[in-house]
């Protein structure tokens, strides 16, 4: 049996049928074509596929659609205003805090939310905040660097 | 990786969450960060899912002088957030990470009883409870002692909903810690102690439990007390090392894959006396 839901997506209200069973990640990817939410372990280890679900950072590959019917999601897609990158991405693309980029879609929407809340972390509170998300290949020197810097990028446009 | 097909079920409230577990069975969605890993992996696959989110009545958390309140729906982050429990806010810190605790209920986490997570061994230490609602047969408080029954087994059957959770407060003169081992940042620890330690009028140790994680098939609780060697001469320490050597020969752990047996007594013992002199340095402070 399907399922009509309504997610408001990156601030645009998305209708569509799904079964029960599809996580939250398909859905964005599948049924919605947004496939910058990358999905790595499908058993919520990785980080990967982190988006903001009513602002907060959850595990799209642990929660299913159906259950968040009429939340508003933000994905990687959504980070960037009118073409431009967020003061998160550019930290990231200024710092190298990426290599293969299979990561940072989590690690942008994990970020995001972490510098909205405490916008001038400790060295410790940006590894507790990204302890969640891991890289294999960049090394978390740079982005732990590129969080400190978004973390000025934003201070400056305040 | 990809859930096995079930039937869905998402009540409006709480009766209606009920009839449905009554009618149907099935197993209960809050949170969802560990029954949804099951899922994905086929180590589950209910016919029937009901989904609680919906239901109003099952959030928030309530503070009372006496204890804490936790509805099934109270997110890990909200109830770390409400500050409204020493031990819970301890203990959360060292539960998964944060996107997890995002989501993940403190009810949820009772529910599931992993003998390695921190909650059931704080609710054991504490000697709280958990509220059981079943269509027909209103609800129970069932304490801590009676709730876990071994490995991913609480005293939740089929048909039972888990309302909320109940953790006592703290005494006036009472510290509380938590300590763990694990392999990496975030995981479920090898092993793990809670201690609560209440100072008596003198200064003395008026009592003193622990609950250990991750040495058993549901939380181990110790009474200490006597083990501190009773009131201590000023300026002496109770004697933590013999109360955590009695933690240590009273735990049963299983070897596996990630630590040996021998090596996982090892670390309460050590663990035990951290926590207790961490709780008792609390108690100093709070009671002073």
């Amino acid at each position: 049996m399907e399922h009509e839901i309504t997610l408001v997506v990156n601030g645009a209200a998305r209708r569509v049928r799904v079964p029960a069973r599809r996580l939250l990640s398909d859905c964005l990817r599948h049924d919605l074509g947004l496939t910058g939410t990358h999905v790595g372990c499908e058993h919520g280890v990785c980080g990967c596929c982190t988006v903001l679900l009513d602002g907060q950072p959850v595990r799209s590959c642990l929660t299913f659609a159906v259950t968040v019917d009429g939340a508003e999601i933000t994905t990687v897609e959504g980070l960037a205003r009118q073409g431009e990158l967020s003061p998160v991405q550019r930290a990231f693309a200024e710092c190298h805090g990426l290599q293969c980029g299979f990561c940072t879609p989590g690690f942008l929407c994990t970020v995001t939310a972490l510098l909205r809340d405490n916008p001038a972390p400790t060295e410790e509170e940006v590894l507790e905040g990204v302890s969640g998300n891991l890289c294999r290949c960049t090394g978390y020197q740079n982005i732990v660097k590129a969080v400190h810097r978004a973390a000025e990028l934003l201070a400056e446009e305040a | 990786m990809k859930p096995p097909p079930f039937e869905y079920h998402a009540p409006r409230d709480l009766g209606a969450a009920l009839q449905t577990l009554a009618e149907v069975g099935g197993k209960v969605l809050a949170g969802g960060q560990s029954l949804i890993p099951m899922l994905n992996m086929r180590l589950a696959a209910p016919a029937h899912l009901v989904d609680v989110n919906r239901v109003a009545e099952l959030g928030g958390v309530e503070r009372t002088g006496a204890g804490v309140r936790v509805g099934a729906l109270a997110r890990h982050a909200e109830v770390a957030r409400s500050g409204a429990h020493p031990l819970l806010t301890k203990a959360l810190k060292l539960v998964a990470h944060p996107a997890i605790r995002n989501r993940g209920t403190v009810v949820g986490s009772l529910v599931h009883a992993d003998p390695a997570a921190e909650l059931p061994a704080v609710l054991a230490v504490l000697g709280g409870s958990v509220r059981v609602a079943r269509w027909g047969r209103g609800e129970r408080e069932i304490p801590a002692a009676d709730f876990f029954l071994g490995p991913m087994e609480s005293a939740v059957q089929s048909g039972d909903l888990a309302v909320s959770a109940y953790f006592p407060a703290l005494g006036p003169r009472a510290g509380s810690a938590f300590e763990e081992i694990a392999r990496r940042h975030g995981d479920y620890a090898l092993a793990g102690v809670c201690a609560v330690v209440e100072r008596g009028d003198h200064g003395h140790v008026e009592s003193a439990r622990v609950a250990c994680i991750g040495v058993g098939p549901v939380p181990v609780v110790v009474d200490v007390t006597a083990a501190t060697g009773g009131p201590a001469p000023p300026g002496r320490d109770p004697d933590w090392a013999g109360a955590a050597r009695l933690v240590r020969d009273q735990v049963e752990p299983d070897g596996d894959i990630h630590a040996s047996a021998a090596y996982r007594r090892h670390l309460v013992g050590v663990l035990a006396e951290r926590a207790l002199r961490n709780a008792a340095r609390e108690a100093d402070t709070v009671g002073a």
